[in-house]
């Protein structure tokens, strides 16, 4: 199990409320937790990744055992301790000011 | 049917607001998804309670609500928009060739005869279908594929497909418009286009008569009479009479033709409204006053309309798809600001009341009469 942190618009659209668990088979990767994520709540599908290119949106970014792994390889293995679910998986939306 | 309902998209949220027949007392509810985006929310004039909605962010991309109880909940669905095959490029502002790339939904166009089926104009210009509710998308290519596609190009506010017109007396007849493109018509429900901008005159352009790259702000028609088409172009108030083939410029005593809503009155054909705003470098009305103008001669005669609409020191604008009209027997006409006011007049534009002031900067006002 997976534990996966969302930016507050995204909570919203999925209605959940704070961190979820998804099920990850095989290799946990980035590419497999999205897919997982989106497999549950397809209300997020096209919302972290374009349609169009699978890239991550530019103003979201990754973050994992306190370590920004936005410029990682979608198939690239996370840590374990993303894997185990002793550490979350962040998505993260840019800051904005006014 | 004795009431409205007043479908308004803003930079933050949704907000449906309803009245009686009087259109004095109003129940004002949003936001829905505050802090998302929403370009249009259109209901089906065939089932109004289904309502589809454009919500978008620069974080999270595009994504498209439905309600099917008149706005009180709604539910996602989908949001894949993907070019028919290899989409190919278009101008990008620096002249050379840049690939069509998927931005968001600006307007929604359900259709007239099934309440599942709606039509999407999207940035990058294109025009989408979904036959199942908005779940699935399907590109009309044929538009882009148009033989002058490869030539568009963006203007400032993006290269966008904001309106779609659905020809009441002939469905398969299909109107839209294009920022910095211009303006196309389908009489095969969408396969094939024809760009309908004979008329035109765009002095921006180095030829400013050609075929494409007429910066079009809106189209409108009275259902009646659905070869008698209203533009409100960048600068230029335009009409044609034989669905789009010619148009003639109707500004006439207008002091700016700068705008970008244009509406026809529910029951007279030949009444039209408008924002003009100053001047395409300053998007405000004209010396501070809102005013909105009524031609009831089909344009040329315009007279102003500013009971209760603030005389001094007001300076918002009225986006393209931020009017609209309601066919209860004494026709209301509705707009919104980028100030956060919708305003509605319950007497076909003689006088105005602010039915909310304090919104976000509003983007879209649909009205459906129910």
């Amino acid at each position: 199990m997976v534990r996966v942190e969302l930016p507050f618009h995204l909570r919203k659209l999925a209605d959940v409320e704070s961190e979820v668990n998804v099920d990850v088979a095989g290799v946990v990767t980035q590419r497999a937790i999205i897919d997982a994520l989106e497999a549950r709540y397809p209300m997020l599908r096209g919302t972290i990744r374009d349609y169009a290119t699978d890239r991550r949106r530019p103003y979201l970014r990754f973050f994992a055992c306190e370590e920004d792994r936005s410029f990682d390889g979608p198939d690239i293995p996370l840590p374990d301790a993303v894997a185990s679910g002793a550490q979350p998986f962040m998505i993260v939306g840019a800051l904005s000011g006014g | 049917m004795s009431g409205v309902r007043v479908l308004v998209g803003t930079r933050k949220g949704a907000f449906v607001m309803t009245s009686d027949g009087k259109r004095e007392k109003w129940d004002v509810n949003g936001p829905f998804f505050g802090g998302w985006q929403f370009y249009h929310l259109k209901g089906s004039p065939i089932d109004p309670n289904r309502i589809y909605a454009s919500q978008s962010s620069d974080w999270f991309g595009q994504t498209m609500q439905r309600s099917n109880d008149g706005g009180k909940t709604w539910e996602t669905v989908g949001n894949k928009f993907l070019y028919d095959g290899v989409p190919g490029t278009h101008q990008w502002y620096d002249g050379t060739p840049h690939p069509w790339e998927f931005k968001r939904v600006w307007h929604l166009e359900p259709s007239l005869s099934d309440p599942d089926t709606v039509y999407a104009g999207v940035e990058d210009a294109a025009i989408f279908k979904s036959t199942d509710g908005g779940q699935n998308w399907t590109e009309l290519s044929g538009l882009r594929e148009h033989s002058t596609g490869s030539a568009w190009m963006p203007g400032a506010g993006g290269m966008c497909l904001h309106t779609i017109l659905i020809d009441p007396k002939n469905q398969s007849r299909l109107f839209v418009a294009i920022s910095s493109a211009g303006a196309f018509r389908s009489d095969d429900g969408g396969k094939t286009w024809k760009a309908i901008t004979k008329g035109l005159y765009s002095k921006y352009l180095p030829n400013p008569t050609a075929e494409v790259g007429h910066c079009v702000h809106r189209i409108a028609f009275h259902p009646s009479k659905p070869d008698t088409l209203f533009m409100q172009k960048h600068w230029d108030v335009m009409r044609s009479d034989n669905a789009g083939d010619e148009w003639t410029k109707i500004s006439g005593n207008l002091a700016t033709d700068f705008g970008f809503a244009i509406d026809v009155h529910a029951h007279e054909p030949e009444t039209v409204f408008i924002v003009p705003i100053k001047s395409d470098s300053e998007h405000y009305p004209l010396d501070g006053k809102l005013q909105v103008f009524r031609s009831r001669t089909g344009g040329t005669e315009w007279e102003p309309l500013t009971k209760g609409l603030p005389q001094k020191d007001c300076y918002v604008n009225v986006l393209r798809e931020a009017m609209d009209v309601d066919s209860l027997d004494t026709c209301g006409v509705y707009f919104g600001t980028t100030g956060g006011q919708v305003y509605c007049s319950a007497d076909s534009g003689d006088s105005w009341k602010a039915i909310v002031h304090d919104l976000p900067p509003v983007v879209s006002v649909e009205v459906q009469t129910v």
